[in-house]
This record gives structure tokens, C-alpha cells and sequence, in this order.
């Protein structure tokens, strides 16, 4: 914890990137209950500000059902009595866990996920090697 | 121990559906597969799609990852060339040598090619795999007439691809006096041929082909009766034959007319090697169909697997669309009298032919023939294959029930449990019915992903559908019609309790009335709900929109948008139209007429949006909300200010209802039209108002759509006043809103409306509900209320930042887009 504060407290310049923490961009960019997509060298990464919950989630923009880069454009919500949070492509509507990347409308492809933090109005993408 | 091998010839449907089969049940087997084609398998039951837009990607069964993590070795672009059957090994076109314990032949069929003089001449084309399909279309580009030799299943598939690759002159020759001889009778078959050729094929009958002329390259055909047919190309479709070559060279008993014979667990006449698809004759029968490869596929993995199953010969059965037309024949198509009685039902005016047999005692089907309407196959194919106890009228089956009761017996749930309702997988109706009784499935995503009922060609989803409704009922669970998980009520119930409660926001009405956090069904559903009831700008709540809503334009292939300002009953003035053209220019947009008399530019980057609607808003136009369920255009005729026949001037009238009912959010989009005489040049029939002007005033229809069902618009009132007419509108269109179903146009709403149209009438003319001026008063509301959505958003910083791609770097667009030139304009990259 006392680590990943100390990244944080410094200021960072967009798009610098510390250790493996991604300044994206700041939370009002991101519409609340909705989606924004940010530029990360050549990757386009979905966030979404899922307000109702008080949770962030980032995944890949692409959909992988047609290629479109459409998911930060799809409406949030949740599935099952468990509430799995997840993201329907505006497309043709395959949806999405927000969690584990699955895709929840049956068929075989998932999506990348990564970790988000927040911090002083601040959204930081985890991104792994 | 090691593991035996198991070598696949053949990566076809078949020999992958083998694939799948054999590893979901063991892992005891080292699997290697080859395959003569140079790409993994692909579906070939769909291959005339790859002409109309579909890729190889869309067609193709599985990926070479797939193939990878099963542990399968697949060896593709190599032939097997001879199988040693004393060494049990196999040796491929390029030289492999490899053992096998077992081997399983998957070599499928290839196009039976008649030797008619002339054959081998540039421009004559077989119909099989993806690489005569390139040819095809390679050649197809300078040809302005083709042929199709054969006029059964696949020669009418080949036909349709012809129509697709652009041949404005497109002929099928048949040997024989019908079409489809295996499938359909004669009556069907005149039928089906007069729908084909009103579709722009020309269909020749009773025709042998005796020699195909032209030096090098096709010229045309000669026929027997010494006629003579120019023909540019020619694609052979005279039936199929077993690829049985190495079967044969091996010493395997082989049928003299093709065909590798195999037993009931698909094994040839040495039990280690293994036939299955089209190349396996069982009971000297060849099974051309996909569904019987399968089952056949899943017989042999049983087998390797000790699991005790057998092949009994398979319902050949099919219903398929046929350029646009449904055919359909189950059980025995052909029985005539005096075995049965055949009932037949034939509309030539509207291109349906049905033909059931029945048991001369009038107690069970034998089977049948559809053509033109074929929506009741699968529950007549379950009546014949379940020997089911028809009701005493059977022509209802056919003919639907008349004289107002509902038709008797027959329902999907009197069918026992072990009837087959999916034949791709092999899912029985008890194994669905189990699915929701036990495991409280409900969804058919849900019974997809559980039993794999549905996955395949998916002609089974209705009656899948029907029997997850009717087991929840018989299991006493209320059905009751709710819009998504999140809310247990229906669209008019939660409009009524917005209504009630004032609630103007969708977190307040779910924390309220609803549970979890939203999807994308219930979010439109209630942001639809909260547009028609107060009227607030909706992109104050962006993010419940569907995307086309939340960006205010209509989202196109690759993720560009389009724009269409609204051009109130399509009248425009010269200067707007150099605007428009002056707007698409600079941002590089398509243009095209729409259907509704407007004009659509494709092609705006989303950042680019704010930008073109400022210009176009400063030339005086507005939003045309193509993009919203709501109303979208008037359309009239030129009407009486310059037509001579035109009895009132509908253009002004079309104006004043586009201009009042603009911005309205409904249940479903909205169209109307109105036409200055009884000639109806704006087809306001089709539309879900229509105003057509009388001598006396205006007769109004509602309740009209086009698209894929189309419904005419049916009358309301006659004669009356301009005045009249709107205060009738505002009613129609109010109780509309109020009482329909999200996504539910005003011809199924009425549909379902009990009383039908007497009962809207009385409601809407006769205020039999007392509610006529509430109604009135709510559309005053929204005329009064309205402003230009797009206006308001130009306006506020905050809501034009929302149209960036990218939030770290708002000056970029998305690289990813990609146009293609075409006749001097854009279009969209492929997907």
C-alpha cells in the first residue's frame, strides 16, 4: 500500500507511465454509469465509471464478435442474482463481465481485463506484461 | 502406456464435428487430422452467404487454437494418397507416412461432373469449397449472363450466388419436369418457379444439355432439342459423389454406384477404419444433409469410446430459405392416394403451397410439403416423427385456426420427452423441458450454453422458446410479460408507476421499483419511458441510452456515424441542399436518399459531430432523430399546390404533424405519410399513420409498417378535418405510448390488442376510456416542451466534450476506421 501511494502522490504527466500504472485520465472524463475510451501506445482501452456500484472497471475497446472498437460506447449493467457487473456492445449487443472478461452471451471469445485505481480524481489502468 | 492414434481424412463439417465429439468424451486418443483444403473447416451449408458479405472468418467452424489446445495434430493442404491397411498406415500427397490404430474417412462428396463435350472450357465452374467460389467470382466480374446446370437443392444455392456476384441474366436447366424433383411435388414446384422467376431467374425445364460451346472460354449451350442458350459462365450442380478413392484403392467395400458401406456403429468392412458424411453409405443410402453427418460423427466417437450407440438411418427432413423463399419437406413428402389423403392448401397470388398426408383415418401425418410460408415445420415435423393424434380438423394444422377459436391440441407441450426438437445436437424436448424444471433456466442463451440446443443451423429456437414458456406454466410459474431481470413489471406498468410517483430519473426508478444495476434492455425501456413522459433532453442521462441515443446519430459498420437533419415532409429549399452538399464535402461523408424522404450522411468520426450539426443547425436545420425510437419523417406527395389530380395540399399537412409529433419518443420508431388523392404516391398505408386526402377532408389509417412483415395501415376515420385528424393522432399516438411494449411497431401492438381494431377505435373516436383528453393534454405537453436535441448539446461544453474518442487525447480520431472508394464515394471497410 505505502508503495503504490507514493506513485500516486507524485505528479505524474499524462501518459507517463510508472512502474506498471497507466495515468488515463481523470474520473469526471468518464461519464457516470457509462464508458470513455483512453489511448495507450497503439491500444485503445475501454474505462468504465460504474457509479452505481462505486467500482471501475477497463477492458479492451475491441469487440471481438465483429472487430469494432465500440465496447466503451456500450451500456453497464449486471447480470444474475450475483450482480456480475458486465458491458453490452452497441453493436449487436454480445455482453461482458466486467470482471473475468467472459463473454456472457454464449459464445467462445473473451476480452482482456485490467485493474483500475483511483486516486485524488486520478484513473490509473494496471497494465501487466 | 501410450496412447493410440486415431487419424481423421478429412476436414470437412463432418470430420470437425468428429473432432469436437471425440474430445469432449476422452482423452485417451493421439488425434491427428488432414485436410486436402488449405484452411480449417468452414461452414458449407452457408457458402452462397460468403457472396452477400459473409468472410471466411464468419464461415469458418473452428481455429487453429482450438485445434492446439485439444492436442489435435492438423495437417492441412495435404491429401492422404493411400492407406496401408496390413501396416495400418496412411502416406499424404507430400510425402508423410504416419501409423494409425484407428482411421476415420471424412472425405465428404464432390460435385458430379456429367461428361457432356465442351466441359473442360474456361468459364464452367463445380460449387463446392471456398476456392471455387473465388474462381467464381473472379470470372463473374466481366459476365453478363450465367447458368446453373441442375435445379435441385444446391443448383438453386448456386443460382442465388450468381444473383449475388451481380449476373444481371441468370438461368438453372433442369433435366427433369420439376424443380428439386427430390424434395417437392410438381404443384410445388410450378409454384416455387413462379416466385423464382419473378425474383429474375429464368428457368428452363425438361432441357438435356448436349454440348457447351466456344473455343477456349463457355460461349454458350446446346440442348438436345436443338435449341441454343449464350451463356458467358456455367456452374455444374448435377448432384454429388462420394469421394471413396482411397476406400476403394484400400480394398474397402465400396458401392458400385459410390459410396463406402459401413455398418450401425459407421464401420467399413475392416471394423479399425471408420466412414462418416457424405462418403458413407449406410443401408445404400448416401446422407447428403449436415445434420445425419453428425449424428453419424457422434455414432463412431460413441464407439471409440465404448459408449454403446447406434446409426438407424436419419429423418432427411429440411426446411431451407431459398433466395428469399421458404421450402420445406418433411416425412413423406410423396405418398399419394390412395395410401392417404393428402390435404393441399395453394395461394397463387401470394406464392404459398402447403400439402399435408394424412392416414387415410384421419389419426396421424405422414408428412408434407411448405413453400412460400413455412413457419409451421417444426411443429409438423414433431406431429409426424412423435406419431402424435391429430386434432379432428386437421387442415387447421395448415391453415391455421378459423372461426375464432384457437386451434386444438398441438401444442409444443403435448409432445413426449423424447422428442427431438434440436437435430443438429441431438437435444431431445425432455432434456429442455429438465433444463428449466430443474436447473431454473429460463432464457434461451441460457438453454443454449446447457444443452447446446439451438447452436447449430438454429431452426429450433421458436419451438425451444415456446417450450421454455410452457414448462414455466405447467410448473406453475406466473409467465408474466416484465421487461428484463432488473424490473417485474411490464413497460406499461413501469410507465404508470413513473407517472404515479414522478420519478424522472433511472436510478430512481430502479432503486424503487426495480433490483442489481441495470442492462441493456431495461435501460432504453425506461429511458424511452421517461422521454415520452417529460420530455427532458435525454442526453442528461447519456449513459441509458443506446448508443445511437447517447450520441444522437445512427452508429454504422466500423464505428463511424450518420447524420440526418430533419427535412419536414421532404420538402427542402435549394440553398439547404448546397448546405448539405457543402457539409459533406468538407467531412468527406457518403450521401444517400433515404426512404422517408431525407437525406443520410455516412461517415462522421464521433468527434467530428458536434461540428457538422453546428453548420447545419446555423442553416436552419434540426435534429431528424433517426437515431431515437421515435418519429422520423412525414412523407407526402406533391400534392394539390402542383399535382392535377391532387385534392388538398398534403405537403403543408405533412409538414404541420412532422413539425407537431418531432422529438416524440415511443415504444418503437414512428413513420407517416400523407397523400394528396386516393393514388396514395406517399404509401401512407405502409406507415404506422397515414393521412390520404377525400373530396370531403381526410381519411386516417393507423397501424401500417413496411420492413420484414409488412402490415397496411388500416382505417380509423373517414372524412374528416385537418383539426380532427390531429386531435385523433394525439390520442392514437399517446395511447400507443402508454400501453405498448418496448420495441413493439403499432401493427404488433394492435396485434395484440385484445378487441382489435373496433376496440382502438372506440378508444380513440368514441373516448370510450375517458382518457381522450388526458391524452390530448400529455401531447400539448410535449409539443410545448420540445427543443432541437442536438441544438442543446452544440450548446454545452460538457456534453460536446462526450463526443471525443479518446479522453487522454480528444484531438485524435479513431485510427482503427477504414473507408473503401465505390462509384465515386465511400463505404465502409468490410468486417
Amino acid at each position: 500500500m505505502m508503495s503504490e501511494m507514493l506513485i500516486l502522490d507524485r505528479e505524474i504527466e499524462s501518459t507517463v507511465e510508472v512502474q506498471n500504472l497507466f495515468f488515463a485520465c481523470y474520473s469526471d472524463d468518464v461519464p457516470e454509469n457509462g464508458g470513455a475510451c483512453v489511448k495507450y501506445h497503439g491500444e485503445q482501452i475501454a474505462i468504465f465509471n460504474f457509479t452505481r456500484r462505486g467500482e471501475w472497471f477497463a477492458t479492451q475497446n475491441l469487440c471481438p464478435h465483429k472487430q469494432q472498437m465500440a465496447l466503451s460506447r456500450g451500456m453497464i449493467g449486471s447480470v444474475g442474482d450475483d450482480c456480475e457487473p458486465k458491458v453490452a456492445c452497441p453493436f449487436h449487443k454480445k455482453s461482458f463481465s466486467l470482471k473475468s472478461g467472459d463473454c456472457l452471451s454464449g459464445d467462445d471469445y473473451k476480452i482482456k481485463t485490467y485493474p483500475v485505481i483511483v486516486n485524488n480524481g486520478r484513473v490509473y489502468i494496471e497494465i501487466k506484461d | 502406456m501410450s496412447k493410440k492414434n486415431i487419424i481423421i481424412i478429412g476436414n470437412g463439417m463432418v470430420g470437425h464435428k468428429f473432432c469436437e465429439k471425440l474430445v469432449s468424451k476422452t482423452d485417451q486418443y493421439q488425434i491427428t487430422v488432414f485436410g486436402e483444403e488449405p484452411r480449417i473447416a468452414y461452414d458449407r451449408v452457408h457458402l452462397s452467404s460468403y457472396f452477400d458479405g459473409k468472410t471466411i472468418e464468419d464461415l469458418s467452424l473452428s481455429t487453429k487454437d482450438w485445434y492446439l489446445e485439444n492436442h489435435i495434430d492438423l495437417i492441412l493442404g495435404d491429401a492422404i494418397t493411400e492407406i496401408n491397411r496390413t501396416e495400418k498406415t496412411v502416406h499424404s500427397h507430400s510425402g508423410i507416412t504416419k501409423p494409425y490404430h484407428y482411421l476415420v474417412l471424412a472425405t465428404g462428396s464432390a460435385p458430379f461432373v456429367p461428361d457432356i463435350p465442351g466441359i473442360e472450357k474456361e468459364g464452367v465452374f463445380v460449387y463446392r469449397t471456398i476456392e471455387d467460389l473465388d474462381k467464381m467470382k473472379a470470372h463473374a466480374a466481366k459476365c453478363k449472363s450465367g447458368a446453373v446446370m441442375g435445379g435441385g437443392l444446391l443448383g438453386l444455392e448456386a443460382a442465388k450466388a450468381l444473383l449475388d456476384l451481380g449476373i444481371k441474366e441468370t438461368h438453372v436447366i433442369e433435366f427433369a419436369s420439376r424443380l428439386m424433383p427430390r424434395q417437392i411435388d410438381d404443384a410445388g414446384s410450378k409454384l416455387l418457379q413462379g416466385k423464382l422467376s419473378q425474383l429474375g431467374l429464368q428457368i428452363h425445364l425438361n432441357k438435356n444439355t448436349s454440348s457447351i460451346l466456344g473455343e477456349n472460354e463457355i460461349k454458350g449451350l446446346a440442348f438436345a432439342d436443338d435449341s441454343k442458350l449464350d451463356l458467358d459462365m456455367l456452374v455444374i450442380s448435377a448432384g454429388i459423389r462420394p469421394r471413396d478413392e482411397i476406400a476403394r484403392l484400400a480394398g474397402l467395400e465400396v458401392s458400385t454406384r459410390g459410396g463406402i458401406v459401413v455398418n450401425e456403429f459407421m464401420q467399413t468392412s475392416d471394423k479399425d477404419i471408420f466412414a462418416i458424411g457424405e462418403c458413407a453409405l449406410y443401408k445404400n443410402m448416401i446422407y447428403g444433409l449436415v445434420a445425419p453427418g453428425y449424428e453419424m460423427a457422434e455414432v463412431a466417437a460413441s464407439h471409440l469410446c465404448n459408449i454403446d450407440k447406434q446409426f438407424h438411418g436419419f429423418d432427411m427432413s429440411t426446411k431451407l430459405k431459398l433466395i428469399g423463399v421458404d421450402v420445406a419437406s418433411f416425412g413423406d413428402a410423396f405418398v399419394s392416394e390412395p395410401d392417404c389423403t393428402s390435404i393441399i392448401f395453394e395461394d397463387t397470388h401470394k406464392g404459398i403451397y402447403k400439402r399435408i398426408n394424412i392416414t387415410n383415418d384421419g389419426k396421424q401425418l405422414l408428412g408434407g410439403i411448405l413453400i412460400g410460408d413455412a413457419d409451421a415445420y417444426n411443429m409438423l415435423l414433431q406431429t409426424v416423427n412423435n406419431k402424435i393424434v391429430l386434432p379432428p380438423n386437421p387442415e387447421d394444422l395448415i391453415l391455421g385456426a378459423r372461426g375464432g377459436e384457437a386451434a386444438a391440441g398441438s401444442g409444443v407441450m403435448t409432445l413426449p420427452d423424447d422428442a427431438l426438437i434440436c437435430s443438429c445436437e441431438a437435444v431431445s424436448k425432455g432434456a429442455i423441458c429438465d433444463a428449466v424444471t430443474s436447473l431454473d433456466i429460463n432464457t434461451i442463451d441460457g438453454i443454449k450454453k446447457c444443452t447446446k440446443a439451438g447452436t447449430g443451423c438454429g431452426g429450433c429456437i421458436p419451438i425451444v422458446k415456446d417450450l421454455i414458456t410452457g414448462t414455466m406454466k405447467e410448473n406453475g410459474v406466473y409467465v408474466k410479460n416484465v421487461l428484463c431481470e432488473h424490473f417485474d413489471y411490464s413497460r406499461q406498468e413501469l410507465l404508470d408507476l413513473a407517472k404515479m410517483n414522478k420519478i424522472k430519473s433511472y436510478d430512481q426508478l430502479l432503486d424503487t421499483f426495480g433490483k442489481g444495476d441495470g442492462c441493456e434492455v431495461c435501460k432504453p425501456a425506461v429511458a424511452s419511458i421517461l422521454a415520452s413522459l417529460w420530455n427532458d433532453l435525454i442526453l442528461k442521462q447519456d449513459t441509458i441510452q443506446d448508443s445511437n441515443d447517447r450520441f444522437l446519430a445512427n452508429i454504422q459498420k466500423g464505428g463511424t456515424y450518420s447524420v440526418v437533419p430533419r427535412i419536414p415532409g421532404g420538402e427542402i429549399t435549394p440553398d439547404k441542399l448546397i448546405v448539405i452538399g457543402q457539409i459533406a464535402k468538407e467531412y468527406g461523408l457518403y450521401t444517400k436518399i433515404t426512404g422517408g424522404q431525407r437525406i443520410d450522411l455516412f461517415g462522421a468520426h464521433l468527434s467530428d459531430l458536434p461540428v457538422i450539426w453546428s453548420r447545419l443547425i446555423d442553416a436552419g436545420f434540426e435534429s431528424g432523430h433517426a437515431y431515437g425510437k421515435s418519429l422520423r419523417t412525414v412523407k407526402s406527395c406533391v400534392g394539390s399546390t402542383w399535382c392535377r389530380f391532387g385534392l388538398h395540399d398534403s405537403v403543408s399537412f405533412a409538414i404541420q404533424v412532422e413539425d407537431r409529433y418531432k422529438g416524440l419518443r415511443s415504444p418503437h420508431k414512428l413513420k407517416g405519410g400523407v397523400s394528396g388523392c386516393i393514388r396514395e404516391c406517399a404509401e401512407a398505408q405502409s406507415k404506422d399513420f397515414g393521412i390520404i386526402a377525400t373530396e370531403k377532408g381526410w381519411n386516417l389509417y393507423v397501424c401500417g409498417n413496411g420492413g420484414s412483415k409488412p402490415k397496411h395501415a388500416q382505417l380509423l376515420a373517414t372524412d374528416i378535418d385537418s383539426e380532427t385528424c390531429i386531435k385523433y393522432l394525439d390520442r392514437f399516438l399517446m395511447f400507443y405510448i402508454r400501453t405498448a411494449d418496448p420495441l413493439t411497431r403499432t401493427a404488433t401492438w394492435l396485434d395484440k390488442m385484445e378487441g382489435g381494431m373496433a376496440y382502438l377505435k372506440n378508444v380513440v373516436v368514441n373516448d370510450s376510456l375517458g382518457i381522450a383528453t388526458e391524452l390530448e393534454a400529455e401531447m400539448e405537453y410535449h409539443v410545448n416542451t420540445y427543443t432541437c436535441e442536438w441544438k442543446a448539446a452544440i450548446e454545452n461544453p460538457d456534453m460536446k466534450k462526450r463526443f471525443n474518442h479518446f479522453v487522454n487525447a480528444p484531438e485524435e480520431k479513431d485510427p482503427t476506421v477504414k473507408f473503401e472508394g465505390m462509384r465515386d464515394q465511400i463505404k465502409a471497410g468490410a468486417w
